[in-house]
């Protein structure tokens, strides 16, 4: 077994240093009904890494990898070329093979690059301080919520029609025994947002309102005016962010008064994957709300010599000191995604993430003027960064993008599939468009979507 | 003005009808380098026995409770950029918030300053 | 392209050497590379990334959102990026540097086919938006590490989605709850032992649970009858108590070996049985969970199967049900229907009796780990997860039976410890403590034991070996180990300033849990 070092020779010697005359001494206190005869059944036995590869490769196979093929799909992921030099990076053994850095005298690299990365992070989405990250966006905005219910001793939560309905569906998971309650609604099919809709719902018991920005239909609100009416009725403005290179073009959501700052931020350096590990992004713009944070805090000190260094803070937040009584049960954060994304961002720099961001823009503006021109084709949006709705015309759009797998293209998300059952989104079709994208492709997926549309037997 | 002790560290010391609350030499002892004290708001309804503040060294968080029932009148603002007075002057500047008291007859069963003394001895 | 930023800032490693060791001008000492902070050698016109330059005449529809303030951000070109992480990364201890016997953490070799293996395009470079047609391959990468894991613990179900351990014991809690509830009373009560990882106790209050201690014996293992002596509180069937948690092996390393006894009593009362799964590494192949009466287990892929710790995650907790909570698992998971095709359910298609608690993660879970994980074990199979637990075992057994007549291990006389060893500082000389031992191991070129947990044991050491350690690196591992625990009983007062060897000496977190200093500020001119 090429992973095991110990030989029969050592076991020999090993057991009899235990006073052990086989290994099956050391599993004496395991019960008598719960002893097996030998290795489990019904699985198959060791394998060299050729045939394990050979496996795996057959079923890797059987995807289609987006750098195969047109890609415009997005609704929480986005697809954005990785540097070489991520990946060299965060395979080296010393980031790869490291714990949690509880012992901060050896772990200044992990530690030093959590701090460059809160200082990224807080700055993108004008904060005071950023966290060492969570699992993900959607935990990241269950947090948030639960959060603004101990800043505010308020229970209530105001979520957008707009935001991520996977989002939702988690703060409504976690919420259910807690205590809180949460008020969601859907996204109404209109060009803007409907912000006065969303100001009404906030109340005097309300703990926060959560928007996110630009929104599930890629629309981009002038989020003071919420941050404006929560403020007014004491309560938080909770922001999401699902596209972290979306804020390389437009205001960051803290500059425009957002209380509690949230995101995904996969889109920098840590890829696809099937929707996981992905890095949650947690911020806040007000110093004094960051005893009340989750998760892990990285934090500048000096050593007994006097030189700089830094250590995890704050940490009698945290399960293992405040058991029952902890601001989360989180207990690790996403250590190597946040060194991919800060590795892309550190290379990116100013410079870089607005360049990226507006070669975002200028691909998805012409991607919407191109498919706007397919007939039965229009654009919803007012205001998009990357990502547009585009409406069908009474065409089920979670057909279209069946349609347009099968011809090769994979066109985007359906609004139907990220609210099955409501009729007022079904003919609505979510674009992205990254730097990722062609032009060559952008053509592609306008033919595909005429003749997919086409083909469609009028209802 | 008495000075009353709990078998939880705190002392209490009243003086008409409101009170200060902070916690002892022996507790700041006990826990080391404090570094945080979460106070309770002005206008906190407390139980006596309750759970009144949060007091934070590096690696632990330990409640504070309410020595008696009463509401909170005022909160040691310095602490909020010195919590080290907690360790170098507790029983005096290091103070954690007034209250006001409900019921005098809570008082009776807390301990006076030579029973907390006989109490520490005996740990 | 090095030059110092305008803010002037001047790294402090010139200061004298305590000890009067020379001191060079740069702060370096050949190979060990001081190293600044990117925004302190960055610039924010520098990129290392070739992208086309913006055109300001470009139309623009961001509804007047426009950003006309900097960020605030600062790059670097790759030579330069490259280089400030390799030089980061030296100052970090791994399991490839070394022997990393971090207790409860099971830091064992990542194999580098898992690496590369998760690294296809076809793994890594697909969405989980994408049409299910075109991801069957990823569907049935679930599938089958789900029937892994099913196999492996004798369970009937599995919910993939939790991304780590403690999001994972969530799962299983709200399961818990959602089956209570369903029944009718979802009860007040989750017992957890005293020796419990704090996780166990914030997950319990997080669904809304009252958190109960069980004792302890002082062999080190739950106190039975106390344990049914408060399930039996209120009478037959009319308990509170929704769940026990038990870790199993437990946090001292053992077995729980009335696991079975604890199991039947929680469920005569109606209760749920949760093992926290963290050390299932100690009987992997071995020993199946579902033959003890679990009812639902979290799996830390991270530990068991290998997958990357990376500096503190990410992990992933996929957990185990017994058939009584499956009907309340979490969306979305994945389906084979009888055409051999996989599909994802989700809130739409979930059939009547799937009475779901919810859905507890945006996607479907960390495929990146779902592949790692699934390549180790068909790496190693039935036989050689077999005899991966069992090497863990014997290895943790050599050490607890190397150092007991030096160093005081509470629960030695307990029976044969599992993967790890628990051990406490009594008779340390000079008021030395476990933190000084830790830290002179670091000199010793080891990462340390796990320290101060769990909180059973005064001073505790928790030591485990891993199965992937070969008996030379124990053997040394131990010969270093007893020479510092000399040192500590002998009262040494050089241990209270190690580590004396590594990139930074002790680091004074008072101070940065006082004045918290979170993120990089520009200094004062």
């Amino acid at each position: 077994m090429r992973y095991l070092p110990l030989t029969d020779t050592d076991r020999a010697e090993m057991l009899a240093k235990c006073g052990a005359s086989s290994i099956d001494d050391l599993f004496v206190d395991v019960p008598e009904v719960a002893r097996l005869d030998g290795p489990i059944r019904d699985l198959p036995m060791h394998a060299s890494e050729m045939a394990v590869e050979r496996h795996m490769k057959a079923l890797a196979g059987k995807n289609l990898a987006a750098e195969n093929t047109p890609f415009f799909i997005g609704a929480g992921a986005y697809r954005h070329h990785i540097p070489a030099s991520v990946d060299t990076v965060i395979s080296r053994g010393e980031f790869l093979t490291a714990y949690t850095p509880y012992q901060p005298e050896i772990a200044q690299g992990t530690l030093q690059m959590l701090f460059e990365f809160q200082t990224q992070v807080a700055r993108l989405y004008g904060c005071a301080v950023a966290n060492a990250s969570l699992y993900d966006g959607s935990t990241a905005c269950w947090e948030a919520v639960a959060m603004a219910t101990r800043v505010t001793r308020r229970k209530r939560a105001v979520l957008s029609g707009s935001l991520h309905p996977h989002y939702a569906q988690v703060v409504k998971t976690m919420a259910q025994y807690t205590g809180e309650e949460i008020a969601d609604a859907q996204p109404a099919i209109t060009t803007e947002p409907n912000l006065d809709t969303l100001t009404a719902r906030i109340d005097e018991d309300t703990a926060c309102v959560v928007v996110q920005y630009p929104d599930i239909l890629g629309r981009i609100s002038d989020l003071s005016k919420v941050a404006d009416a929560a403020r007014a009725k004491g309560a938080l403005l909770v922001v999401v962010n699902t596209e972290p290179v979306a804020l390389g073009a437009i205001t960051s959501p803290g500059e425009m008064g957002a209380d509690i700052v949230v995101g995904e931020g996969q889109a920098l350096g840590v890829g696809l994957q099937f929707g996981g590990p992905y890095l949650g992004l947690f911020a806040v713009r007000d110093p004094k709300h960051v005893r009340q944070m989750p998760g892990r805090l990285c934090g500048e000190t000096v050593d007994a010599e006097g030189k700089r260094g830094f250590v995890l803070t704050l940490s009698t937040r945290e399960q293992h000191i405040r058991r029952e009584k902890a601001t989360s049960n989180i207990c690790t954060n996403s250590g190597l995604c946040a060194l991919a994304f800060t590795t892309h961002m550190t290379l990116l720099g100013e410079k870089g993430l607005r360049q990226l961001a507006a070669e975002n823009h200028r691909l998805a503006c012409l991607a919407a003027d191109r498919l706007e021109k397919v007939p039965g084709v229009s654009l919803l949006n007012n205001s998009f960064f990357n990502e547009f709705t585009l409406m069908l015309d009474g065409k089920p759009a979670r057909e279209i993008v069946r349609d347009l797998a099968d011809r090769g293209v994979l066109g985007g998300v359906s609004l139907g599939r990220l609210y099955p059952g409501v009729e007022a989104l079904e003919h609505a079709l979510l674009v992205a468009v990254t730097e990722t994208t062609t032009e060559d492709d952008i053509d592609r997926l306008a033919i595909e979507l005429h003749d997919a549309l086409a083909a469609q037997v009028p209802a | 003005m008495p000075r009353y002790f709990t078998d939880e560290h705190e002392w209490i010391e009243v003086e008409d009808d409101s009170a200060t609350v902070g916690i002892t030499d022996y507790a700041q002892e006990q826990l080391g380098d404090i570094v945080f004290v979460e106070l309770p708001a002005v206008g906190t309804a407390l139980d006596k026995g309750g759970d009144a503040a949060v007091v934070e060294s590096v690696k632990a968080a330990s409640d504070v409770y309410a020595p008696i029932s009463g509401e909170v009148t005022e909160g040691n603002s310095a602490l909020e950029d010195e919590p080290a007075l907690v360790n170098s002057s507790p029983e005096e500047d290091g103070w954690f918030f007034r209250m006001s008291v409900a019921d005098k007859d809570e008082l009776e069963g807390l301990m006076d300053e030579a029973a907390y003394k006989e109490f520490v001895a005996g740990l | 392209m090095n030059a110092p930023n305008k803010s002037g800032w001047k790294p402090t490693m010139e200061v004298a050497d305590a000890s009067g060791e020379t001191v060079t001008t740069t702060g370096n000492r050949a190979l060990m590379l001081e190293e600044r902070l990117i925004f302190e050698i960055g610039k924010a016109e520098t990129t290392g990334v070739d992208l086309p330059e913006i055109d300001k005449r470009a139309p623009s529809r961001l509804g007047g959102f426009e950003r006309s303030e900097p960020i605030g951000l600062v790059g670097l070109t790759e030579p330069e990026t490259v280089r400030h992480y390799t030089r980061l990364s030296r100052q970090n201890y791994g399991i490839d540097l070394g022997f990393f016997p971090l207790g409860s953490c099971t830091m064992k070799h990542n194999p580098r086919l898992n690496e590369k293996l998760a690294r296809l395009p076809g793994f890594a470079d697909i969405h989980p938006l994408a049409p299910q047609s075109s991801v069957q391959g990823a569907l049935e990468v679930i599938d089958q590490l789900a029937t892994w894991l099913k196999t492996l613990t004798g369970m009937p179900g599995v919910a993939m989605s939790p991304k780590a351990g403690a999001h994972g014991e969530l799962c299983g809690i709200l399961a818990i709850r959602a089956a209570h509830t369903a029944a009718g009373n979802p009860r007040e009560v989750v017992l957890v032992p005293e020796s419990a990882h704090g996780t166990n106790p914030a997950t319990a209050a997080f669904a809304g649970y009252k958190v109960e201690n069980i004792p302890a014996t002082p062999e080190g293992r739950v106190d039975v009858e106390a344990l049914k002596a408060r399930l039996g509180k209120g009478g037959e069937g009319d308990s509170d108590v929704a769940a026990v948690m038990i870790t199993n092996p437990n946090t001292c390393g053992l077995f729980e070996k009335d696991f079975r006894t604890i199991a039947d009593a929680v469920h005569a009362v109606g209760g749920y049985v949760y093992c926290d799964g963290a050390n299932f590494n100690a009987i992997v192949g071995r020993v199946r969970p579902g033959d003890l009466g679990v009812d639902a287990m979290h799996i830390n892929l991270h530990k068991t199967f290998s997958t990357p710790h990376g500096g503190g995650g990410p992990g992933s907790g996929p957990v185990v049900f017994s058939e009584a909570l499956m009907p309340f698992a979490p969306l979305p998971y994945v389906e084979k229907d009888e055409a051999g095709e996989f599909h994802i359910v989700e809130e739409e298609n979930a059939d009547a009796e799937h009475q779901t608690f919810g859905r507890m993660t945006a996607f479907h879970g960390q495929m990146g780990m779902f592949t790692r994980a699934l390549t180790y074990m068909l790496s190693h199979g039935a036989d050689g997860l077999k005899q991966v637990s069992e090497d863990a075992v014997l290895n943790a057994n050599y050490i607890l039976r190397s150092l007991e007549d030096i160093l005081h291990a509470p629960f030695a006389d307990s029976g044969p410890c599992m993967h790890e060893a628990l051990f406490g500082d009594k008779d340390f000389g000079g008021g030395l403590s476990t933190l000084d031992l830790a830290k002179g191991l670091i000199d010793e070129g080891y990462h340390p034991m796990t320290v101060y947990f769990p909180l059973v044991v005064h001073g505790a050491m928790l030591v485990e070996p891993t199965e992937t350690e070969s008996k030379a690196s124990i053997d040394q591992f131990i010969t270093a180990f007893r020479h510092v625990v000399q040192r500590a009983l002998d009262g040494d007062e050089t241990l209270k300033q190690a580590p004396y060897f590594a990139p930074r000496r002790r680091l004074d977190e008072t101070a940065a849990a006082r004045k918290p200093k979170l993120a990089w500020e520009e200094p004062a001119e």
